[in-house]
C-alpha cells in the first residue's frame, strides 16, 4: 500500500492569509519558498515587498502597520536570527500585532545540516513569542489562530513552516 | 559643513503635514525645531531601521509625505535598505541623512569610510529618483523647495559637524507615537 505524503500547498497558505485580511507580504526568499513566490506573484490582492536583509522586514512591516495596512513577514529561521534587534526593538518593545512566518530549516523530520533547527524554538521561548508549527495543508488554520493571538495581544506571533512549499 | 539644528529649522518650515521619523541624534535636534510633534516618531531602538520603517509607512499611505531623518552611522548599518527603497520607489518619501562622519551617540568615533564615501552617489546607484548633498545653509535655503517638490524617493545628505552625545530630549516613546500617529492617519482620509 502506498501512503500519500501530505502536502503543504503555497496557495493554501495564501488563502489563509487572505482570510486574515493580510495586505502585504514583506519577505526575503529562502531555499524552500520557490513555489510561494510564484503563488504571491500571481495573487493581485497581496503586495509583495522584497527586502535585502531580513532585519529590514520587521521595520517595513511596522511602517505598514502604522499606515493602516496588515502585513506579515515571511523569512527563514536563519533570517530570524539575523533580525534579532529589529524583533526586540520594534516588534516586542512596541507590542506590535505582527505575524512572523518563519521557514523552519532543520526541522526534526529533516536531516540536520547545521544548527538553524536547534536554536529557533528556544529563542522564540526566550523572547516570549508564541508559535505554531505547520507541516501540512490540514494545519493552515493555525495561521488564523496565530493572527488572532497577535491581534488580541497585541504581540508578535510566529508561524513555523516546517517543510518546503508544494506547487500552488 | 553647516549647523545641524539650523539646517533642520529650514526644513521644518517646509514640512506641512509630513510624518517625520527621526533616528539617533536627529531625534534630539529635530525636537528643537519641530512644531508638529504629534506627527513625529523617534525610532530609538533597532538602530539603522529608520529608512525601512519610513518605507513601510510611505507604501501604506502614498497620499502622505514621509520624511526620514537618518544618521550616517545608522544608515551604514542598513545600507541595503537603499536598494529596497529604490526598488519599491515610493514617490512620497524623502530620506535625509545627517552626515557627520561620526557615531555621536557613542562619543564621536569615526564611521567607516568617513570622508571617502558618497551617500548621494550610492542612493542614485540604488535606484533613488533623486539625490542631493548640502554643505551650506545658504545653499539648502535656496534649493529647499526644489528638493521637496519633486517625486521621490529622494535622498538628501546634510553635512553637519559631529555634535557629540545629546542630552535626553524628553521625546515620547516610539510605541506611544506609533499608536497616536496611526490613529491620526486613520482619520486623515486617503485621497
Amino acid at each position: 500500500m502506498v501512503t500519500k505524503t501530505p502536502s503543504l500547498r503555497a496557495r493554501g497558505i495564501l488563502e489563509e492569509l487572505k482570510r486574515c485580511g493580510v495586505s502585504h507580504i514583506v519577505w526575503l526568499p529562502d531555499s524552500e519558498s520557490t513555489f510561494m513566490y510564484d503563488a504571491i506573484h500571481n495573487e493581485p490582492s497581496l503586495t509583495l515587498v522584497p527586502v535585502c536583509r531580513e532585519g529590514e522586514a520587521m521595520a517595513v512591516a511596522a511602517g505598514l502597520l502604522m499606515g493602516g495596512k496588515t502585513p506579515v513577514v515571511l523569512i527563514q529561521n536563519t533570517g530570524f536570527f539575523e533580525s534579532g534587534d529589529s524583533i526586540r526593538g520594534i516588534c516586542l518593545d512596541w507590542k506590535l500585532p505582527m505575524l512572523l512566518m518563519i521557514g523552519y530549516r532543520g526541522y526534526e523530520s529533516k536531516p540536520m545540516t547545521d544548527s538553524a533547527g536547534i536554536y529557533l524554538e528556544p529563542m522564540l521561548k526566550t523572547w516570549g513569542i508564541p508559535y505554531h508549527v505547520i507541516e501540512e495543508d490540514s494545519q493552515v488554520s493555525r495561521i488564523s489562530q496565530g493572527f488572532r493571538e497577535a491581534q488580541s495581544g497585541p504581540r508578535p506571533v510566529a508561524i513555523l513552516i516546517a517543510r518546503e512549499y508544494d506547487q500552488p | 559643513m553647516m549647523d545641524g539644528i539650523a539646517a533642520l529649522g529650514i526644513l521644518a518650515k517646509e514640512r506641512g503635514d509630513a510624518v517625520v521619523v527621526t533616528h539617533m541624534s536627529t531625534g534630539h535636534d529635530w525636537s528643537k525645531v519641530s512644531t508638529r510633534g504629534e506627527l513625529d516618531l523617534n525610532l530609538s531602538g533597532a538602530m539603522g531601521k529608520a529608512s525601512s520603517f519610513g518605507l513601510g509607512m510611505a507604501l501604506a499611505r502614498p497620499d502622505v509625505k514621509v520624511w526620514v531623518f537618518d544618521g550616517d552611522g545608522s544608515l551604514l548599518m542598513n545600507l541595503g535598505s537603499l536598494v529596497t527603497v529604490g526598488a519599491m520607489a515610493p514617490r512620497n518619501m524623502v530620506h535625509f541623512v545627517y552626515e557627520n562622519d561620526a557615531y555621536d551617540t557613542t562619543g564621536g568615533q569615526p564611521t567607516p569610510g568617513a570622508g571617502r564615501m558618497d551617500f548621494a552617489a550610492i542612493a542614485r546607484g540604488a535606484g533613488y529618483a533623486r539625490a542631493f548633498s548640502f554643505e551650506s545653509l545658504e545653499d539648502l535655503q535656496n534649493r529647499v523647495k526644489e528638493v521637496l517638490a519633486g517625486d521621490g524617493p529622494t535622498l538628501v545628505v546634510l553635512k553637519v559637524p559631529s555634535g557629540g552625545r545629546r542630552p535626553p530630549a524628553g521625546l515620547p516613546r516610539a510605541a506611544e507615537s506609533f499608536a497616536h500617529i496611526r490613529e491620526l492617519l486613520a482619520q486623515r482620509v486617503a485621497r
